[in-house]
C-alpha cells in the first residue's frame, strides 16, 4: 500500500487547457444531473424535441418518425411513422382550456413536402397535408387565435380545422426558416438569404433589431424582435460583417429581463431594460452552440457541436464599475464596427462592462456527437437529443432515488407485503 | 416406509470408521483426487465400507418371468463404479421383497381382463455383507406379452453410507418418483400402441376369418355346415371375443391418469363444476379446443388411424398364438417409448448427481439452499445464478398452488372425452355400408357430445360407458365387410403410410407436420376431406411418436397432483408455461383441458415445438400450415386453431428469448434443455471462459442484447468459482491499488480493463466479477471482451468491461473517448499498470481484499467474499426496507432531518464510514429497482455518475 504513488492529484484535463474554452472540473457539486437513461430509438440524427405535457415529450428527426416519450420512466409512447424523409418542424398545438372537446395536435412538417397533423394522445394521424410546393422549413402555432403557420418558399397561415386562411408566396430565393410571433398579431419571418427581414405582417415601432447569420454565406440576415420596453429606441442597424462562424446566432431565448443569445461559440445576455449586454462568454463551448434555455434558477443550460450540455448559473458581479455603454449592445460583441480587431481591447471593454458573469457549475457529458437540442422539465429533468441518434434523459439522482423509496415504501403497504420482505 | 430388518440390525466391529470416504464438493471430471489412492481403497479408510463399489450409483432391475431377477442397466453405466460389487446378488435382494400385491388377469365376475394400477413402492434396503445400502423403488410395467401384462421392475440407489439413504430419504423418494412416473407413462403409451397394432391384427383375422366363411357358406349353401365351417366359425368367435378384451384392455390403459386422479380423490365436486363451465368455454369461446380434443380422441380408435399408422401393416393372428416362455421379452427400452426411455435416464443421471457426495456435503448444501431461500429480496445482488434458479423452481412449484384452479378443469373435459373415445372404438366396429356417412355421424356425434358435454358433465360416467359398451357390442355383431372401409381409405392413405414408413425414427415434429400438411393436401376434397380434416390428429400424433420431450405430457397431471416434475431445473416450457399463465389463458386451457392422458403429448408438444430453436421457421411452417387448414371444411374450427397456435409461438418465442438470457442450468442429457437453452450455454460459456478458448465472442455486435452473461450452470459453477476466486487473490496481491477498484465495481461505477492480451484481461474480468452486483437475476452486467469504440449505453449496460487496447491511431481516439466518459468510468490499464478512479477510503473493501490474507485457496476466497458480500447485502437490505429512513416520521419533519437520520443510520447503525455509504446506497437502488420492477431484468437501471474527482494510481 505504501507504494502507492497518488498520481498527480487531480488529473489534469489535457483537453481542457490545451483549448480556450472553460472546461469544469470533475468535481461539479452542484450539477443536479447525477443520473441518466439512454433513450435509443431513432435510427438517424435527432433534431427535434418538443414537450407535450407535462410528462411526455416528443422527438423527431432525420429518420422521419416522430417518438412520444414518457419523461419520468423514459418509456416508449408512441411511434409515429407518416413521413418520407427527414422531418423539418415540430410544433405542438396545445387544446384550450375552454373547449375541451379538442385534441392536442402534433404538428410535423417533413422534406417530403407534406405537413403531417397527429393527435398526441393516441398517435392518429389527423390529416396529412400534401399542399405544398417546398419543403416547410419552419412551423408556428398562435394557440391564442387558433391559427397556425407554415413557413417555406411561402408563408401559410391555417386554422386549426385545417383550412388555408391566407398565403404568402415568394418571399425570397431561400425560403423562411425561422417565425417568430410578436405581440399585436404580428409575425417576424427570417427568410434565407435575405438581408433585411422580410416582414409578413405587423409595425414594428420601436423594435430592437438583431442581426445574425442563419447561414453560413457571408451575408448575414436580420432578425427584428420587439422589445417591450415602450419606444425608446429608434431602429439600430449594424452591419454584422464577420466571420460567420464566430457570429452566426443560432439560437436565442428570452425573458421579462433578459435576452440570451448563442452566438458562435459564446453566450450573451442581453438586459433589455437597460439595453446592456450583461454577460458574456466567448468560448463557452469548443464548437457552436446550438440551443439554449433558461432554467428558473438563474441558470442557463446550452448545447453544442461538441456534444456537451453546459450548465451556467448568472452571478452577479461584485464590481459594478462601467456606465451603460449608449451605443447599443452590439457594440459588446466585438462585431460590428470594430471589424477585424475584433479581439484584445473589446474584450477588456467587456470586462469592464459586464455586470454579470456566466459561471460554468457542470456539463452533461454523454453524447458522442453534436447536441441538437435539450428539453427541460421542472419534475423531470432533461432531455437531450443528438446527432448519435440517442435521447437522453438527464436526472436527478437524489430524487430519484428518493421517489424510489417512496414507491417501494407504496408498493409494501398496497401488497401488504411488509411481512413478505422480512422473509 | 418399509425397512429391511437388516438394516436395524446391521452393527460394524469398528464403528469408529464408519465414515466412508468420498471425495468433496467436486464433481468428479474435474477435481483432482486428494489421495491418489482413494479409488484402488489404499487409503486408511476406504475399506471401512466393506463395500465393493467406489460410488453410489443407481441400478434397475427386473424380476423377469424367464429367469429371475436380473440387472438391466446401472447409472452411471461404467464397472468401475461398481467395480467388483455383485449386481445378480444384489437384484435378487432388492427384488424379493415382495410388494406385488396386484392382482392382473381375469378377476371373478369380470368377463374382461383387469388392468391393475399400482403405486409404486419405496424401501431401503442392507446388506451387510455387501456393505451396500439401497434405496429401492418399485414399479411394474405393462407388457401385453407377460404374464399377467405386467413385468416388475426396480430402481435402485446403492451406497454404502446408510445414513445417507436414510437422511435423504425424502429427496430420494420424490426425485425417483419423477423418474419412474416418466417411465410408467412412457410405457403406458407404448403398451396402448402395443394393444392397437394387436387390435388390427385381429381385425384383420376377423375379416379374413369372416370371408373365408363367407366363401365356405357360399360353397355349401345345402344348409348343412362342415367341420371346417365349425371350426372358423369358432374360430370367428374367439377372435372377436379377443377383440373385445383388448378395446377394454386399451380403454383401462386410456383411462389411467383418470382413475388415478380418481382414486386420490382429487377431482372436487367443485371442479367439476369449473370443469363445466370449462367446457362450456370450449364449445363456445374457443372452438380450438375441440380440435384438441378430437386430436385426443380420434387417434385413440379411429379406424382411418390406424390405416395411416405409418409402418404397420396388420398381420394375420394364429388362433393358438399363446404366450411360450421361449419368446424373447421386451427390453426396458421397447418397453417404453425411447423418448420417454431417455429423459428417464437423464432424470436418473440426474438423480446420480444430485447425490453424490458425502452427506455432509449434501446436508451442507441444503442449508445453504434453504438459507438462500430466506433472503430472495437480495440474493440476486451476488449470489449465483444456480441457487437462483432453484428458487425459481421453488416458485414455480408453488404455482400449482394458485393455478391449480385452473387446472381442476384438466381433469373434468375427460369426462366428456372417455365416451368418445367409445364413441370412435364403436366407429371402429361400425358397419361399414355406411362408411362416409358414418364418419358424418361420428363426427357430428363427437361435437354432439361436446356440445352436450357440459350439461351432462356431471353425468355418471360409468354409466356412459356402460352404454356405449353396449352400443359396441351391437355394432360388433353386425361387423361387415369391414374392408370396405380399408379400401376406401386406402387410395390416399396409403401413399401417406409409404412415405411416413421412413419416419420411423424421430424426426423433428416440423418435419412430420409439413408432410403430413402436403398430404392433407392432395386430398382435401369431398368426403375424404371430411374423413382426414378431423384427423388433424394424426399429426399430434406422429408427433408425439417423435417428439424428443413429449415427457412434458404428463406434466399437467403431475402439478395437479402438486408433486410431480421431471426436470430438475424448471424447463423451458414450465417457464414459459409461468410466464404465460396470465396472457395465455386461451392456450392455457387448451393445454388443460387436453388432459395428462397420452394424446396431450400432441398439444403440449405443439406448444413446446414452437419453443425449439429454429423460431422463425417453426412459426412459418405452423403458419403455413394453418393456412392449409383452413381450407378444410370446418374454417372456424381451424382458424381459430390457427390463433391458438400463433398464440403459442408469438408467446413462446418472448420466453425463448428470456430463457436464453436467463441462463438456468443446462442438464446435457436432457434433450429439451439443450434445444432451448442452446443460447444460454453459449452465452454461459461466453461469460465463464477464463481462458481464451472462446475467441469469437459475441462481442462487438451485441451492444444491443441485455446484459447476457450467465453463470455456468451446476458443478461448473464451483470450478469457474474457485477460478475466479484465485485470480481475484491473485489481482489484490499483485496490485495494490485493488481497493479503489473493487470499491468502484460495488458502488456501480463502470471499471473497464484496458488492455492489448485478451486473454489476459478476459482471466482478469472473470476474477473481478464476482465483486459486480447484478441488476437482477438473469444476467451479470459483465463484458468480458469488446473492441472500442464503447458508447454511453455500454456504461449504463455494463458494469465491467473488458476492453481491447487497439494499436495508435485509432488507440488514441480509444483514450480520448474513455477520458471523454472518465466520469462514469474507472480505467484499469493492465498495460501500464494503471488505475484511473476515484479514491477510497472505507473500510470495508480492505475487509474484502486484504492483500496480506491468509487465504490460500481460490474456493476459500470465494466462500470469503461471498460472506463479506452477504453481510453487506445485509446492510443495504436494512438500509433500503427501513421505514424511518426514508419517509418523515410526522408531517412537521423536514426532508432534510429524515436525510440526516439516514446518514447517521449508515454511519453510525451500520458502521459504514467514507466512500463505504456510497456502496450501500448503490446496493440499496439496485434493490429497489428489482423490487419495484413488475419483470425484473428487462431494462438496466439507469447510469449513476457522482462527480467526484479521479485519481490516478500507479504500481
Amino acid at each position: 500500500m505504501l507504494r502507492w504513488l497518488l498520481g498527480a492529484g487531480r488529473e489534469p484535463p489535457g483537453l481542457a487547457e490545451k483549448s480556450p474554452f472553460q472546461s469544469v472540473g470533475e468535481e461539479q457539486t452542484q450539477n443536479p444531473y447525477t443520473e441518466l437513461l439512454v433513450l435509443r430509438a431513432h435510427r438517424d440524427i435527432v433534431r427535434f424535441l418538443v414537450q407535450l405535457d407535462d410528462y411526455r415529450f416528443a422527438s423527431a428527426g432525420d429518420d422521419g418518425t416522430v417518438i412520444v416519450w414518457n419523461a419520468q420512466t423514459g418509456e416508449k409512447l408512441l411511434e409515429l411513422s407518416g413521413h418520407t424523409q427527414k422531418i423539418t418542424a415540430v410544433s405542438t398545438f396545445p387544446c384550450l382550456a375552454s373547449c375541451a372537446e379538442q385534441r392536442p395536435l402534433l404538428l410535423t412538417a417533413s422534406a417530403d413536402r407534406t405537413v403531417v397533423v397527429w393527435d398526441s394522445d393516441t398517435g392518429r394521424l389527423v390529416e396529412r397535408l400534401s399542399y405544398f410546393q417546398s419543403t416547410v422549413k419552419c412551423l408556428m402555432v398562435l394557440p391564442r387565435l387558433g391559427v397556425w403557420l407554415s413557413g417555406g418558399d411561402e408563408l401559410c397561415v391555417w386554422s386549426r380545422k385545417l383550412d388555408l386562411l391566407c398565403k404568402a408566396a415568394q418571399l425570397s430565393d431561400a425560403g423562411i426558416t425561422a417565425l417568430a410571433e410578436i405581440p399585436k398579431n404580428c409575425v417576424v419571418a427570417a427568410a434565407g438569404k435575405e438581408l433585411n427581414a422580410s416582414f409578413v405582417s405587423g409595425s414594428h415601432i420601436g423594435e430592437l433589431i438583431v442581426w445574425s447569420a442563419l447561414d453560413w454565406t457571408m451575408q448575414a440576415s436580420e432578425w427584428n424582435f420587439w422589445d417591450p420596453s415602450p419606444q425608446q429606441d429608434t431602429q439600430q442597424e449594424i452591419k454584422l460583417c464577420q466571420k460567420p462562424n464566430d457570429i452566426s446566432i443560432h439560437h436565442f431565448t428570452c425573458d421579462e429581463e433578459n435576452v440570451f443569445a448563442a452566438v458562435g461559440r459564446g453566450l450573451y445576455v442581453y438586459n433589455l431594460p437597460t439595453k446592456r449586454l450583461t454577460a458574456c462568454h466567448k468560448a463557452a463551448h469548443d464548437s457552436s452552440v446550438l440551443h439554449i434555455a433558461k432554467l428558473p434558477n438563474r441558470q442557463l443550460l446550452s448545447c453544442s457541436e461538441d456534444g456537451s450540455v453546459r450548465i451556467w448559473e448568472l452571478r452577479e458581479r461584485q464590481q459594478l464599475t462601467a456606465d451603460p455603454v449608449p451605443t447599443g449592445f452590439f457594440n459588446m460583441w466585438g462585431f460590428g464596427r470594430v471589424n477585424k480587431q475584433a479581439s484584445q481591447p473589446v474584450k477588456k471593454q467587456q470586462e469592464v462592462t459586464t455586470s454579470c458573469s456566466l459561471e460554468l457549475i457542470g456539463d452533461l457529458i454523454g453524447h458522442s456527437s453534436s447536441v441538437e437540442m435539450f428539453l427541460y422539465f421542472e419534475d423531470h429533468g432533461l432531455v437531450t437529443c443528438s446527432a448519435d441518434h440517442l435521447i437522453i434523459l438527464w436526472k436527478n439522482g437524489e430524487r430519484e432515488s428518493e421517489l424510489r423509496s417512496l414507491k417501494l415504501f407504496q408498493k409494501l403497504e398496497e401488497d401488504g407485503d411488509l411481512s413478505h420482505t422480512a422473509l | 416406509m418399509i425397512s429391511a430388518p437388516d438394516v436395524v440390525a446391521y452393527t460394524k466391529e469398528d464403528g469408529y470408521e464408519e465414515e466412508p470416504y468420498h471425495e468433496p464438493a467436486l464433481p468428479e471430471e474435474y477435481s483432482v483426487p486428494l489421495y491418489p489412492f482413494a479409488s484402488q481403497e489404499a487409503h486408511p479408510w476406504s475399506k471401512l465400507s466393506g463395500a465393493k463399489f467406489s460410488r453410489d450409483f443407481i441400478l434397475i432391475s427386473e424380476f423377469s418371468e424367464q429367469v429371475g431377477p436380473q440387472p438391466l442397466l446401472t447409472i452411471p453405466n461404467d464397472a468401475r463404479v461398481f467395480g467388483t460389487f455383485d449386481l445378480n446378488y444384489f437384484s435378487l435382494r432388492i427384488m424379493s421383497v415382495d410388494y406385488q400385491a396386484s392382482f392382473v388377469g381375469h378377476p371373478p365376475g369380470s368377463a374382461y381382463p383387469k388392468l391393475n394400477f399400482v403405486e409404486d413402492s419405496k424401501v431401503v434396503l442392507g446388506d451387510s455383507k455387501e456393505g451396500a445400502f439401497a434405496y429401492v423403488h418399485h414399479l411394474t410395467l405393462y407388457d401385453l406379452e407377460a404374464r399377467g401384462f405386467v413385468r416388475p421392475f426396480c430402481m435402485a440407489y446403492i451406497s454404502a453410507d446408510q445414513h445417507k439413504i436414510m437422511q435423504q430419504f425424502q429427496e430420494l423418494s420424490a426425485e425417483f418418483s419423477r423418474a419412474s412416473e416418466c417411465l410408467k407413462t412412457g410405457n403406458r403409451k407404448a403398451f396402448a400402441t402395443e394393444l392397437e397394432k394387436k387390435l388390427r391384427d385381429l381385425d384383420y383375422t376377423r375379416t379374413v376369418l369372416h370371408t373365408e366363411t363367407e366363401i365356405q357358406k357360399k360353397a355349401n349353401d345345402r344348409g348343412f355346415y362342415s367341420s371346417q365351417a365349425i371350426e372358423k366359425a369358432n374360430e370367428l368367435a374367439s377372435v372377436e371375443k379377443s377383440i373385445i378384451e383388448h378395446q377394454d384392455l386399451l380403454r383401462q390403459i386410456r383411462s389411467y391418469p383418470h382413475r388415478k386422479l380418481k382414486g386420490t380423490g382429487a377431482s372436487a365436486p367443485g371442479e367439476t363444476e369449473r370443469g363445466q363451465d370449462e367446457a362450456e368455454q370450449h364449445a363456445t369461446a374457443a372452438p380450438h379446443t375441440h380440435v384438441d380434443a378430437d386430436a385426443d380422441t380420434q387417434p385413440a380408435a379411429d379406424p382411418e388411424l390406424y390405416a395411416c399408422r405409418p409402418a404397420y401393416t396388420p398381420k394375420l393372428i394364429k388362433a393358438k398364438s399363446t404366450k411360450c416362455f421361449d419368446k424373447k421379452l421386451k427390453t426396458l427400452e421397447e418397453l417404453c417409448d425411447t423418448e420417454y426411455f431417455t429423459q428417464t435416464l437423464a432424470q436418473l443421471s440426474h438423480i446420480e448427481h444430485m447425490f453424490r457426495g458425502d452427506l455432509c456435503y449434501l446436508l451442507t448444501s441444503q442449508i445453504d439452499r434453504a438459507l438462500l431461500r430466506q433472503q430472495h429480496v437480495t440474493s440476486f445482488l451476488f449470489e449465483d445464478l444456480v441457487e437462483v434458479s432453484d428458487k425459481v423452481l421453488e416458485k414455480q412449484e408453488s404455482l400449482p398452488s394458485q393455478t391449480s384452479q385452473d387446472r381442476p378443469p384438466a381433469r373434468a373435459p375427460e369426462e366428456c372425452r372417455v365416451p368418445q373415445v367409445l364413441v370412435s372404438a364403436s366407429s371402429y366396429k361400425s358397419s361399414v355400408e355406411a362408411v362416409p356417412i358414418r364418419m358424418e355421424q361420428d363426427l357430428g356425434d363427437e361435437e354432439d357430445k361436446e356440445a352436450e358435454a357440459p350439461e351432462s358433465g356431471s353425468f355418471d360416467r360409468q354409466e356412459h360407458l356402460d352404454y356405449l359398451d353396449m352400443d359396441m357390442k351391437g355394432s360388433i355383431s353386425s361387423g361387415e365387410s369391414i374392408e370396405v372401409l380399408g379400401t376406401e381409405r386406402s387410395a390416399c392413405l396409403l401413399s401417406k403410410s409409404d412415405s411416413q414408413a421412413s419416419l420411423t425414427v424421430p424426426l423433428s415434429p416440423q418435419v412430420v407436420r409439413s408432410k403430413a400438411v402436403s398430404h392433407r393436401t392432395i386430398s382435401e376434397d369431398s368426403i375424404e376431406v371430411l374423413g382426414t380434416c378431423p384427423s388433424e390428429a394424426l399429426i399430434p400424433d406422429d408427433f408425439k411418436a417423435s417428439y424428443p420431450s413429449a415427457i412434458n405430457e404428463e406434466e399437467t397431471c403431475a402439478d395437479s397432483e402438486g408433486a410431480i416434475h421431471f426436470q430438475a431445473g424448471p424447463s423451458p416450457s414450465e417457464l414459459a408455461e409461468a410466464g404465460e399463465e396470465d396472457d395465455e389463458e386461451g392456450v392455457r386451457r387448451g393445454l388443460d383441458q387436453t388432459p395428462s392422458h397420452i394424446d396431450a403429448s400432441c398439444c403440449i408438444g405443439k406448444e413446446s415445438s414452437a419453443q425449439l430453436p429454429p423460431l422463425p421457421a417453426v412459426a412459418h411452417s405452423l403458419s403455413d400450415e394453418d393456412g392449409v387448414v383452413s381450407v378444410c371444411p370446418q374454417p372456424l374450427r381451424h382458424m381459430e386453431q390457427a390463433c391458438h397456435m400463433d398464440l403459442a409461438t408469438e408467446n413462446a418465442s418472448p420466453s425463448l428469448r428470456d430463457n436464453s438470457s436467463e441462463g438456468f442450468p443446462v442438464y446435457e442429457l436432457d434433450p429439451n434443455h439443450l434445444l432451448a437453452s442452446r443460447d444460454t450455454s453459449k452465452n454461459s460459456l461466453d461469460s465463464c471462459s477464463d481462458t481464451h478458448s472462446y475467441v469469437g465472442s459475441i462481442a462487438s455486435t451485441s451492444s444491443d442484447r441485455t446484459p447476457t452473461s450467465a453463470q455456468p450452470p451446476g458443478p461448473s459453477s464451483e470450478r469457474h468459482k474457485k477460478k475466479a476466486g484465485q485470480n481475484a487473490l491473485k489481482f489484490i496481491r499483485q496490485y495494490p491499488f485493488a481497493h479503489p477498484a473493487i470499491y468502484s465495481l460495488l458502488s456501480g461505477r463502470t471499471l473497464v480493463v484496458l488492455g492489448e492480451d485478451e486473454a489476459i484481461v478476459r482471466k482478469l474480468v472473470t476474477a473481478l466479477s464476482i465483486f459486480v452486483p447484478n441488476y437482477s437475476r438473469h444476467a451479470k452486467p459483465v463484458k468480458h471482451w469488446v473492441a472500442p469504440p464503447l458508447h454511453i449505453t455500454d456504461f449504463q449496460k455494463w458494469k465491467l468491461i473488458g476492453l481491447q487496447r487497439l494499436a495508435s491511431p485509432a488507440g488514441a481516439g480509444t483514450l480520448h473517448a474513455l477520458s471523454r466518459y472518465s466520469r462514469y468510468t474507472s480505467i484499469l490499464d493492465l498495460d501500464n499498470k494503471t488505475l484511473r478512479c476515484p479514491l477510497y477510503r472505507g473500510a470495508l473493501v480492505p475487509r474484502l481484499a486484504d492483500h496480506r490474507t491468509q487465504i490460500k485457496r481460490g474456493s476459500t476466497y470465494a466462500l470469503h467474499v461471498q460472506s463479506v458480500l452477504t453481510q453487506l447485502c445485509a446492510k443495504a437490505f436494512l438500509y433500503t426496507f427501513c421505514h424511518h429512513l426514508h419517509l418523515p416520521a410526522h408531517d412537521q419533519e423536514t426532508e432534510e432531518l429524515v436525510a440526516s437520520r439516514r446518514a447517521n443510520f449508515l454511519r453510525l447503525n451500520l458502521g459504514l464510514v467514507n466512500e463505504d455509504v456510497r456502496v450501500v446506497q448503490y446496493l440499496a437502488e439496485l434493490l429497489r429497482l428489482h423490487y419495484l420492477q413488475e419483470c425484473p431484468g428487462n431494462s438496466p437501471p439507469r447510469l449513476r455518475s457522482d462527480y467526484v474527482p479521479s485519481f490516478l494510481y500507479k504500481i
